[in-house]
């Protein structure tokens, strides 16, 4: 699935946080969106999802779903946002729940994504019970038992400790590279972005404008953890992004 | 440094100490059979006048008297049932009305007003009232219980549903659940435990109202009991009719313990 972003601008209230997004992903493509905080990436992210309404501009999507795509445009949130009353399973089922799959369907589209994240054993275990990483996972499974056209993952990594989350970022990429899939990825960790992304998006702030694509032609199962070559891409990202950043460090919030 | 290596050495003191209560059910129990005690020596001594306050034995004797006679479950059976229906409808009157408020604006800012003016009311002042309105039989005491019940279940349901995370719900938006579905399965078991902790405050002041309803105007049940009691000044019986009430509270307590655990067993 193709999605073309087109002429996007948001405010909120007085302050304008997107102005003039023109941006196209292709179908099979990782797009990371890097930024200081307040650029307004996770605000793009939820309006390439139809979570939010834009000021000005559209989202479209074109092109073919998935066989047995439930739901094409699938988020993967920083925080989880997992039924804590629900177990492991049931948490997956939730989102299938309101499709009309047969019982036995449904049982085999959650044995599958199980099975892919490595969450066979822990599936009657309750969320409290699991690590932020085995969260995490779940999030990725719910995601993946509706094939989703595109995954819009918001921060996935954010809220995982720095052991957890190089585990995670390994399977993310094997992930990636297995499956071909097309994935638009927010993260403000320069690390994440070239190790997964096919194109990272530098987002300038105030109001939030996209500053340079940055291409990365390397393949991504090819790339790995101090790899000289990745190295000079996220140095060179860092170069891009390094005056926002101290400014973003420095502002302080409008008060009221 | 090399001298604080040969210094007198001090322990290090702790002091996070205390401010941890424990609880301990033998002493909950303890502490009813020392005040029994205590309450049984100082009549048996003479110190209580039997006038001003009858033994424990004397109770005792006055509820087996009651229960014998068969007399007590008369007056609990009506009372019971009064409790019963009364705190039903105004739960689920409550329950649906504090949905609405909690989830739709149209409901919000009227509901909320008309809540916070009618809520200080005390019910039992409505009573004659209900009575002109309902008659002097159950109905009028089935509304009063089921209005003092009403209020603070709608203000405990949507202050529920309100603190239900917006990121589960905004979850269920992104994964196109029907609205029913994200009523049903996120914002209603999210909203439970302050639902059922809501129950414990319902369920008092529901008690409350039913002894006070039943002292002005009914022939059985356990405010009656109460009332005839006093008026005849047979205070064992009076304090039979106290202990009764006693017990029905911590039942009702105890029954919905055993909700809380079943429901919120994920907690």
């Amino acid at each position: 699935m193709r999605l073309e972003i087109s002429g996007v601008s948001h405010r909120y209230d007085q302050m304008e946080a997107l102005r003039d997004i023109d941006l196209t992903i292709e179908p099979g493509e990782i797009v990371a969106l890097i930024g200081p905080s307040g650029c307004g990436k996770s605000t793009l992210l939820s309006i390439i999802g139809g979570m939010l309404q834009p000021s000005e501009g559209q989202v479209s999507a074109s092109g073919a779903v998935p066989e047995g795509c439930l739901n094409p445009l699938t988020y993967v949130f920083q925080d989880f946002a997992l039924l804590p009353w629900r177990t492991v399973a049931g948490n997956i089922s939730l989102v299938l729940e309101d499709h009309k799959l047969s019982k036995v369907e449904r049982a085999a589209r959650i044995d599958e994504v199980l099975a892919q994240t490595g969450l066979s054993d822990f599936r009657n275990a309750y969320p409290k019970q699991l690590s932020g990483g085995m969260k995490q996972r779940v999030g990725i499974a719910r995601a993946l038992a509706v094939r989703p056209a595109v995954l819009l993952m918001d921060e996935p990594l954010s809220a995982l400790d720095a052991q957890t989350r190089i585990l995670l970022l390994d399977e993310f990429s094997a992930l990636f590279a297995r499956t071909g899939m097309t994935a638009v990825y927010v993260t403000h960790n320069l690390n994440e972005a070239v190790r997964l992304a096919h194109r990272v998006v530098a987002l300038r702030r105030r109001p939030g404008t996209i500053k340079e694509i940055h291409t990365i032609d390397v393949p991504i199962d090819q790339r790995h953890e101090g790899d000289p070559q990745i190295a000079a891409h996220e140095a060179a990202l860092w170069e891009l992004i390094r005056d926002e950043a101290i400014a973003a460090d420095k502002e302080l919030e409008h008060v009221g | 440094m090399s001298d604080d290596r040969t210094a007198v050495k001090n322990p290090v003191r702790l002091r996070a100490i205390g401010f941890n209560p424990r609880a301990n059910p033998y002493a909950a129990w303890g502490s009813f059979i020392v005040l029994v005690i205590l309450w049984q020596i100082g009549s048996s001594t003479g110190f209580i006048s039997e006038l001003a306050m009858p033994s424990p034995v004397a109770v005792g004797k006055a509820l087996w008297q009651l229960i014998v006679s068969g007399e007590l479950w008369v007056h609990l059976a009506a009372s019971a049932q009064r409790l019963a229906v009364g705190w039903v409808l105004g739960t689920v009157a409550g329950l649906t009305v504090g949905f609405l408020i909690g989830m739709f604006s149209w409901a919000r800012s009227p509901g909320v007003a008309l809540v916070s003016a009618l809520f200080p009311i005390p019910k039992i002042a409505l009573l004659p009232l209900f009575i002109i309105w309902f008659g002097i039989g159950e109905p009028s005491k089935f509304a009063t219980i089921g209005f003092g019940v009403f209020f603070p279940t709608v203000i405990n349901t949507f202050s529920g549903v309100d603190n239900v995370a917006r990121n589960l719900i905004r979850m269920g938006q992104s994964f196109d659940l029907s609205t029913w579905s994200i009523v049903r399965k996120i914002i209603l078991p999210g909203a439970l435990p302050t639902i059922l902790s809501g129950f414990r405050i319902s369920s008092s002041i529901a008690i409350i109202l039913l002894v006070a309803a039943e002292m002005i105007g009914a022939q059985y049940g356990i405010g009656a009991l109460i009332l005839s009691a006093g008026n005849l000044y047979q205070t064992d019986q009076l304090i039979a009719g106290v202990v009764v009430l006693s017990l029905l509270g911590l039942s009702v307590s105890w029954l919905l313990g055993r909700l809380d655990k079943w429901l919120l067993s994920w907690r």
